[in-house]
């Protein structure tokens, strides 16, 4: 049940980004290795839901057939793909299905895509369609709003999550506001997603994390993937949203390689996943400080702790039902997290667990964030300002003392 | 000609002699020259000969009456405190809403920025719910929520209503491309002012829709301060019509409703054909930049007298009207006076209507939800409410 890492963080070293775009077709030996991720969809008794969100996560929305959950990822025969794949399949159903489905960005086009998430889609829908847009981000994320505004449902890519700092005031004042400000009269269905997160020595400007600057926009929301699979439905389900969302992708995660179920199947988007259930401590964490965790929780279960881990994969709102049920059980919270330390999700999500779970911990929230600096190059001083699984077996161990 | 009589009957309240007038004037064509002729930037500009129509005359007319009517009730009513916050008055610029007007089709888009009053009225919004906008309650056309600076009108294809300075013109672009990809004949009018036209924006915009051949029309309204800096001061070329470079640009005497049409017309013919071109509108504001601005710290009163003496949009129909015998004197006062009543009727009908309830703080936050409500995939049940 609990998620299974094959291989270590060293793993990840493999799966740079930045060799991507040069060697597409060739990556070097040792690089083959991926990270193979086990992960049924089911959420298990340990929440409390009556309204049956257990069974249903994987087959749920449009598939035609009622599935075993359980039996969906392990021994239905999936289909195995990496995480770009995942995007990428999501992103060609919905285009198929709605043909006002269009995307848009730098490099979307004939190149293919800088993560290779939009490859042959320009050959198959066409120029217009999948838009190579000249670098201007601020006018290209202008450009999808007003398409959404008309009724078109874009989706713009940012390079790199950082480079959307430019097209701030176009998200946050039209993208953000404009359904409230029109009284209802348009509707932003757009989506806007990109790779963000500290990869490997891209750089103080290259690796940031924008998560934390967009969370206070009123009227967006916020999703981040972390798994093929999530990756899929999360895509969809952004696509079919008629709010805007901004859907944060990670530099690192997207070799993962997972098997996924043959048939449709859409994600909610303001809902949490539960990774591996427990019941001494609650860990919350989402993107790339997932696998960090469940390194950490392969430590932990060996040293006796039972940790729960769960996904938040929405950032704005938070599924305070699943954390709530969660820290009702366990009285322990731990948010790991690769936004900063000072004003990250993980403090907006302290103060909201304080707010309405006061009463059920035993213990003050931790929150493990990155350090407030600059990413710098050198490799080794880059590792220190994200969490490292060590720091996360020391914090639960000082938690649940 | 269909589209005025309708758009007149909105407007119009009945029975007078006035209305009598507009509806019953001929709609045989008569040609006037436009006072200026065009400039054009790599493009040969239209003739001067504009094709109009007593009818047309007359409802300008009315039309431009009514809006300078409105801007300068809602100065009261800013005085009032009754509006509050920002309030940007079009008065002096209402050739370019009207001229526009006369050129596209309801289907076409306009894109503007926060001197949006009289353009909301131009494409089919009503007195009342731009007085009920302004004064903030619940019957305005966005629920009172946007205010002065957020006027739209969807079913028309007026999208607003902006605040900040250039952000509407990607937008524009956006409408264009949308328009371009479902292929239907339209176009977009996307309008800024001087003080915008420096913004990179623009020509981050001007690249794409050049390059993608989107049916974007570019409206500089060059009334030519922006905010409380005069062009000269701000911009190294106030030639906002040649900014393009590679887009053909066209100015226009923006205080002649018929130049504007003609241009309006030609550039809706072109951005069809040929992609985007830039009208650059030579107008000028009689108030300051905002209610806030008194608006001669900056300029002198000879100016904007001189302007008004001279170059007077509503003052320039009345001569044409009265040169060529559509109306008497005495009729037009009592257009006038008709359009002062009806102004006076709706701010008194707004003012009676209610705030917006408490409730409508959490309402259009986002599609369906205030986003504390959990949907299952697809969107389609509530899964639960969130603490």
């Amino acid at each position: 049940m609990a998620a299974t890492i094959l291989h270590g963080v060293g793993a990840t070293t493999a799966l740079s980004s930045i060799n991507y775009n040069n060697s597409r077709r060739s990556l070097p030996e040792r690089k083959r290795t991926s990270l193979v991720i086990q992960c049924d969809g089911s959420l298990s008794s340990g929440l409390n839901i009556s309204n049956n969100r257990g069974a249903k996560l994987s087959t749920n929305a449009v598939a035609t057939k009622q599935e075993n959950v359980t039996a969906s990822t392990t021994s239905k025969p999936g289909h195995e793909l990496l995480l770009f794949e995942a995007l990428r399949e999501g992103l060609e159903e919905e285009m198929e299905r709605d043909p006002h489905v269009c995307v848009m960005g730098e490099d979307v086009g004939h190149y293919g895509g800088s993560y290779k998430v939009t490859k042959g889609l320009a050959d198959k829908y066409g120029d217009l369609r999948v838009l190579d847009t000249p670098i201007a981000e601020n006018s290209f994320t202008g450009m999808g709003i007003g398409a959404a505004m008309t009724g078109l449902r874009p989706i713009v890519e940012g390079m790199n999550m950082g480079f959307l700092l430019l097209a701030f005031n176009q998200i946050s004042n039209n993208c953000g506001m404009l359904h409230y400000t029109s009284g209802g009269q348009f509707k932003i269905p757009i989506v806007i997603r990109g790779p963000g997160g500290v990869g490997r020595q891209l750089g103080a400007e290259h690796s940031q994390r924008l998560e934390s600057y967009f969370q206070s926009i009123p009227g967006i929301q916020m999703v981040a993937c972390s798994t093929p699979y999530n990756a899929k439905g999360l895509m969809k389900a952004a696509i079919r949203s008629d709010n805007p969302v901004i859907l944060f992708e990670h530099v690192l995660l997207y070799n993962l390689k997972e098997r996924i179920p043959d048939e449709e199947y859409v994600l909610s988007l303001e809902e949490a996943e539960m990774v591996r259930p427990g019941k001494h401590v609650t860990v919350l964490t989402y993107s790339r400080m997932r696998y960090h965790v469940m390194q950490a929780a392969k430590t932990l279960v060996n040293k006796g702790y039972d940790p729960e881990v769960i996904d938040i994969r929405s950032l704005k709102p938070f599924d305070l039902h699943t954390i709530g049920n969660s820290v009702k059980k366990t009285h322990h919270v731990l948010i790991v997290e690769e936004c900063m330390r000072t004003g990250g999700i993980g403090a907006s999500l302290t103060a909201s667990i304080n707010e309405h779970f006061h009463d059920y911990l035993d213990a003050p929230i931790v929150c493990l964030s990155s350090q407030d600096v600059p990413t710098p190059y050198a490799g080794a001083l880059e590792e220190w300002t994200v969490v490292q699984p060590a720091q996360i077996v020391a914090a639960v161990e000082q938690l649940c003392q | 000609m269909a589209q005025l009589t309708r758009r007149s009957l909105r407007l119009l309240r009945p029975t007078s002699a006035a209305r009598l007038l507009t509806t019953t004037a001929s709609t045989a064509p008569i040609s006037i020259e436009t006072s200026l002729p065009f400039t054009g930037h790599n493009i040969d500009p239209p003739s001067r000969t504009v094709e109009t129509s007593p009818h047309e005359l007359l409802t300008f007319y009315r039309d431009m009456a009514l809006m300078r009517r409105m801007e300068i009730a809602a100065d009261s009513l800013y005085k009032a405190k009754l509006i509050r916050g920002f309030c940007h008055l079009y008065d002096g610029q209402e050739a370019v809403a009207i001229g526009m007007e006369a050129a596209i089709t309801r289907k076409d888009c306009i894109i503007t920025a926060y001197r949006d009053h009289c353009l909301y009225l131009g494409r089919g919004g009503t007195l009342l719910e731009a007085f009920a906008e302004l004064m903030g309650r619940s019957g305005g056309c966005s629920k009172g929520k946007g205010g002065s600076m957020h006027f739209y009108k969807k079913e028309n294809g007026f999208y607003g209503g902006h605040g900040i300075v250039g952000a509407q013109i990607p937008l524009g672009c956006g409408l264009a491309f949308a328009q371009k990809y479902s292929k239907d004949e339209n176009v977009t009018f996307t309008m800024y002012g001087d003080g915008a036209a420096n913004q990179g924006q623009l020509f981050e915009a001007l690249n794409m829709a050049a390059l993608w051949n989107l049916p974007a029309i570019l409206v500089c309204e060059n009334n030519h301060y922006g905010m409380g800096t005069a062009e000269w001061r701000a911009a190294k070329s106030p030639s906002y019509f040649k900014r393009g470079d590679y887009v053909p640009g066209l100015k226009v005497d923006g205080m002649d409703a018929l130049a504007v049409k003609q241009a309006c017309k030609f550039a809706k013919e072109h951005a069809l054909k040929n992609g985007p071109i830039i009208l650059e509108m030579d107008t000028y504001r009689y108030h300051g930049h905002s209610m806030s601005d008194p608006g001669s710290t900056y300029r002198t009163r000879d100016e904007i007298s001189g302007i008004r003496q001279e170059r007077d949009p509503v003052e320039r129909i009345r001569k044409l009207l009265l040169a060529h015998d559509l109306a008497t004197e005495k009729e037009m006062k009592d257009t006038e006076k008709e359009v002062r009543k009806e102004v006076d009727e709706a701010i008194a009908k707004a003012k009676e209507i209610p705030a917006p309830d408490t409730s409508e703080l959490f309402t259009n936050v986002y599609v369906k939800d205030f986003g504390l409500e959990a949907f299952g995939p697809d969107r389609k049940e509530l899964r639960t409410v969130l603490p």
